[in-house]
């Protein structure tokens, strides 16, 4: 047993809101020793952010400790002054948080921030100081740090951004860094490279961490110890290995039903007792389409470009036939989006040609596609449920609106029906439809989204990352919503995820796009088990899956 | 040096751009002195009993008898080529007018600006580092007032308080004392001129001349600074680079100045621009209260006269001068903020 650095005894936190207060943390209770990587887990609103805030003081205005302590180095750090506490922050623990280009100063070269953090703690000539911030620029294994000492925040990427993060809290050498969801937002591969730096640099050091996540592999994959929270509440602590194999408590074991996997079934993401009523599952087998039909969408040779600049997408390829789903795949940068917004006719290609049912359709300006007929048969489904609503348009009047618009439906008893229809389809409680966005969960979010998207009943549906924002168990949910209405439908789907584990799950093929150009394509489970490019390898090998990290851990 | 090229394509890509608004300012107060009613051939001419020969005669002398449009070429044509017309009440070009009272505008309102300026920035980061304390509420209320009493009520007040009552403040008439003698005009802003001929004392009679102006209106806009620094200051309190601030230990006065302020203060300089153009040609009332011989006041008497030619000749001034002072805040925005690219 280390020696205790961090002890949290009955913490809870209030947060006092226009709706009177709310309990955000009641009760948490653990501690860690020196060294320790510990990972808290849970989905939002559990509670595992703010009680990372209230551990370095760093509680909103609006928030509050009302009872229990924190002890740090034995020390209940809750009841020193503020000024005793600054001496604490960044000398003696540290945070990493989670849009890593919010968290620095968008006019402050990222030298100066980091010298800054440094000089706060040590008093040293400046020039001392951003000769200390190169090193730590190196330590993050900045590319040409020299150059990167004078660059602002804008000028970098996510990833790099992270890493300067990483530097500056890393800078004074604290004993405890706590790391909010430090890897959410960015790829795959780079949040691979960055929590392997940050694991590496915290293990060099010795410095203890808490990693603060949503994802129950990535805290398996870096954590020895890993603890679940649910509604400010601990709701179990184990080794990953215990935790995902024989969870305990129900929450957990919804959570980890709900973690796609390299494995994992759509119907295995929501336990039996609480699938809905419309979630059996019939696969009616398709009826295979006649010989010498045209495939639903063919595109050919798409290529964009947009001012002056290289290649977004190029000599882009592919067919989509009538209820098949597929997948796009690929890095941020790597075109899936233009792509995918080109085949939605949302943006106008450089060149290439794209058929639907044999008619071309690439020619039509996107600015004149709505009124084409081809518009109700080609729907998007946005990523942000949040900012793809009318915030002014109640749930009924989103999805009305595409019938009114393109189905050439009149306000009146037969567009209520319809609109109750598509909710019922996707779940959506007829109650519900009176809401504004503001009014409605992300999860509910969603579903109007989904629910205007097949109002028009299209043959193709684009979805654009339609989980991406959502919590894991409301995301398998969804996934398993989108699942059925494709195969009721018979919908084609063009899938856009950088989740391989839901594509995977969710598409019949694939395709995996690296700087607008195809690498690899096939049959999603045999191309993802047996990668032929290096770069597909890479995408896979960066997932952090549950089972594989067992195997390691039994080994 | 890149980003300074860039800074002044930019610059002049916006002065271009401009070019188009300012044409249809001209045409425009043109038109709009034609339709307003008054006649200055009837004013002009030399008394109420003038006989109708003699208004035409003038009528036909200042070239109103011709059509409309053709009125409008031959005054773009003087325009373009420097010639703003004659003034029938100071009976000098319009030009000479103006160059030598806008200078006296310009150090007005740039002193009330900067005085407003160092007034409101403190003010407003104050109040957003204590929302909803005493502080705050004093400031809400300081601003209230300063944009309820009129600026010719506040100035009054001033001059009864500091001249009537203390006797601090000279006579309110005018630049400097009527017996004092003037530098040697190089810049026409006085301030600068006494300095630049040595003289101080004069310096220090007309900065005394000036502070009661420059102080009611800088009264009137300090609340929309004040308030525009407070309100962005409580955002970028709330941003996430100023936890991550906190989160490393910096001292607090780091905080605010260096991360908070630094970020905030770029609403703030595009307020200022605002403000400043709208003072320029706003502070009529306040020319007329201290009897200051600025821009304002000149176009006020000349509309009042039917006088066209300077009013036309202020407004085409008052453009010119929102265009540039947009410019030059754009060019302040770009060196402030690292993110603003060419546009």
């Amino acid at each position: 047993m280390t020696k205790s650095l961090l002890a949290l005894s009955d913490l809870h936190v209030t947060f006092s809101t226009r709706r009177g207060l709310v309990e955000a943390v009641r009760g948490v209770t653990l501690s860690l020793g020196e060294g320790e990587m510990l990972g808290l887990v849970g989905e939002s609103g559990s509670g595992k952010s703010v009680t990372g805030f209230a551990i370095t003081r760093l509680l909103d205005a609006a928030g509050r400790i009302t009872a229990g302590d924190i002890r740090f180095r034995g020390q209940d750090i809750t009841r020193i002054s503020a000024g005793d506490f600054r001496h604490l922050h960044g000398a003696a623990m540290a945070m990493i948080f989670q849009n890593p280009r919010a968290a620095l100063n968008p006019i402050r070269a990222v030298g100066d921030q980091i010298a800054d953090a440094i000089t706060a703690h040590k008093r040293m000539p400046r020039g001392e100081a951003r000769a200390q911030a190169l090193e730590l620029l190196r330590a993050v294994q900045i590319r040409d740090p020299e150059k990167r000492m004078a660059a602002y925040p804008h000028e970098l990427s996510g990833g790099m951004c992270q890493r300067v993060m990483i530097a500056m809290a890393i800078s004074c050498n604290p004993a405890l860094l706590i790391a909010d969801e430090p890897t959410t937002g960015l790829d795959v591969t780079t949040q691979k490279v960055v929590m392997d730096l940050l694991t590496g640099i915290a293990a060099e050091r010795g410095m203890a961490t808490i990693l603060i996540t949503h994802d129950l592999g990535l805290a398996a994959r870096y954590c020895r110890r890993v603890v679940v929270m649910e509604r400010g509440r601990l709701v179990e602590e184990a080794e990953p290995k215990t935790l995902f194999r024989a969870p305990q408590h129900p929450y957990t074991r919804r959570l980890v039903a709900a973690s796609p996997t390299a494995n994992s079934r759509i119907a295995d993401l929501v336990p039996e007792e609480e699938r809905g009523r419309h979630l059996v599952m019939h696969v009616a087998s398709r009826p295979r389409p006649a010989p010498g039909t045209p495939p639903l969408l063919e595109v050919q040779k798409l290529a964009k470009r947009f001012d002056q600049g290289a290649a977004a997408v190029a000599d882009f390829s592919m067919t989509i036939s009538a209820g098949e789903s597929v997948g796009l795949v690929g890095e941020s940068g790597s075109g899936k989006s233009t792509t995918s917004r080109i085949i939605c006719r949302l943006i106008d290609p450089s060149e290439g040609e794209i058929a639907f049912e044999g008619q071309s359709i690439g020619h039509i300006p996107a600015r004149d596609f709505h009124r084409s007929s081809f518009r109700k048969d080609i729907q998007i489904v946005f990523q942000d449920p949040n900012d793809s609503l009318n915030p002014r348009f109640t749930a009924f009047d989103c999805i009305a609106h595409p019938l009114l618009r393109l189905g050439g439906m009149r306000p009146g008893d037969a567009l209520r029906q319809r609109v109750e229809e598509c909710a019922q389809r996707v779940g959506l409680g007829i109650e519900l439809l009176t809401r504004f966005p503001h009014q409605l969960s992300g999860g509910q979010k969603a579903r109007v989204g989904i629910a205007r998207a097949i109002a028009c009943r299209p043959r193709l549906l684009v979805l654009d990352e339609p989980t991406a924002a959502l919590d894991v168990s409301v995301q398998a949910v969804v996934l398993q919503l989108l699942d059925r209405l494709r195969r009721e439908d018979d919908l084609a789907f063009l899938f856009v995820s950088h989740d391989l584990n839901v594509v995977r799950m969710m598409c019949d093929r694939t395709i995996v796009l690296q700087n607008g150009r195809i690498v690899e394509q096939g049959e999603s489970r045999a191309m993802f088990d047996n990668p032929k490019t290096a770069y597909t390898r890479e995408l896979v090998e960066a997932v952090p899956h549950i089972e594989p990290e067992l195997a390691a851990f039994a080994t | 040096m890149a980003a300074f090229g860039a800074t002044v394509i930019r610059a002049g890509r916006r002065f271009l751009s401009s070019l188009p608004a300012l044409f249809g300012v001209l045409v425009f107060t043109f038109l709009l002195m034609r339709v307003l009613p008054g006649d200055p051939a009837v004013f002009f001419a030399s008394g109420p009993n003038a006989g109708k020969e003699e208004i035409e005669v003038i009528r036909k002398q200042m070239g109103l008898n011709k059509p409309v449009p053709e009125q409008l070429m031959l005054y773009l044509y003087d325009v373009g080529s420097g010639n703003l017309g004659r003034s029938m009440m100071t009976g000098q070009l319009v030009t000479k007018d103006l160059r030598e009272r806008l200078p006296a505008s310009l150090e007005l309102t740039l002193t009330a600006l900067l005085i407003a300026l160092v007034t409101a920035v403190p003010l407003g980061v104050l109040a957003a580092l204590r929302p909803g304390s005493i502080i705050d509420h004093g400031v809400r209320f300081f601003c209230a007032l300063g944009v309820c009493v009129p600026t010719f009520v506040s100035g009054l007040l001033l001059i009864y308080v500091f001249y009537y009552l203390l006797g601090l403040a000279p006579d309110p008439t005018g630049r400097v004392d009527i017996f004092a003698s003037l530098p040697p005009r190089r810049t026409g802003f006085l301030l600068i001129d006494f300095l630049l001929a040595g003289d101080f004392d004069g310096w220090w009679a007309a900065f005394r001349q000036l502070i009661l102006p420059a102080l009611s209106m800088a009264l009137f806009v300090v609340a929309p600074l004040a308030r525009i620094t407070r309100a962005s200051m409580l955002v970028s309190l709330g941003s996430d680079f100023v936890r991550t601030a906190h989160s490393v230990g910096l001292p607090w006065w780091r905080v605010v100045v260096t991360y908070a302020l630094r970020n905030a203060i770029l609403p703030v300089i595009t307020i200022a621009g605002i403000v400043f153009s709208t003072m320029l040609g706003a502070n009529v009332l306040v020319e007329k209260v201290f009897s200051w011989p600025g821009v304002a006041s000149y176009a006020l008497d000349a509309l009042l006269s039917s006088d066209y030619a300077p009013v036309q000749g202020f407004v085409l001034l008052m453009a010119t001068v929102f265009v540039i002072v947009n410019l030059l805040v754009d060019i302040l925005y770009g060196i402030a903020d690292p993110r603003v690219t060419i546009g």
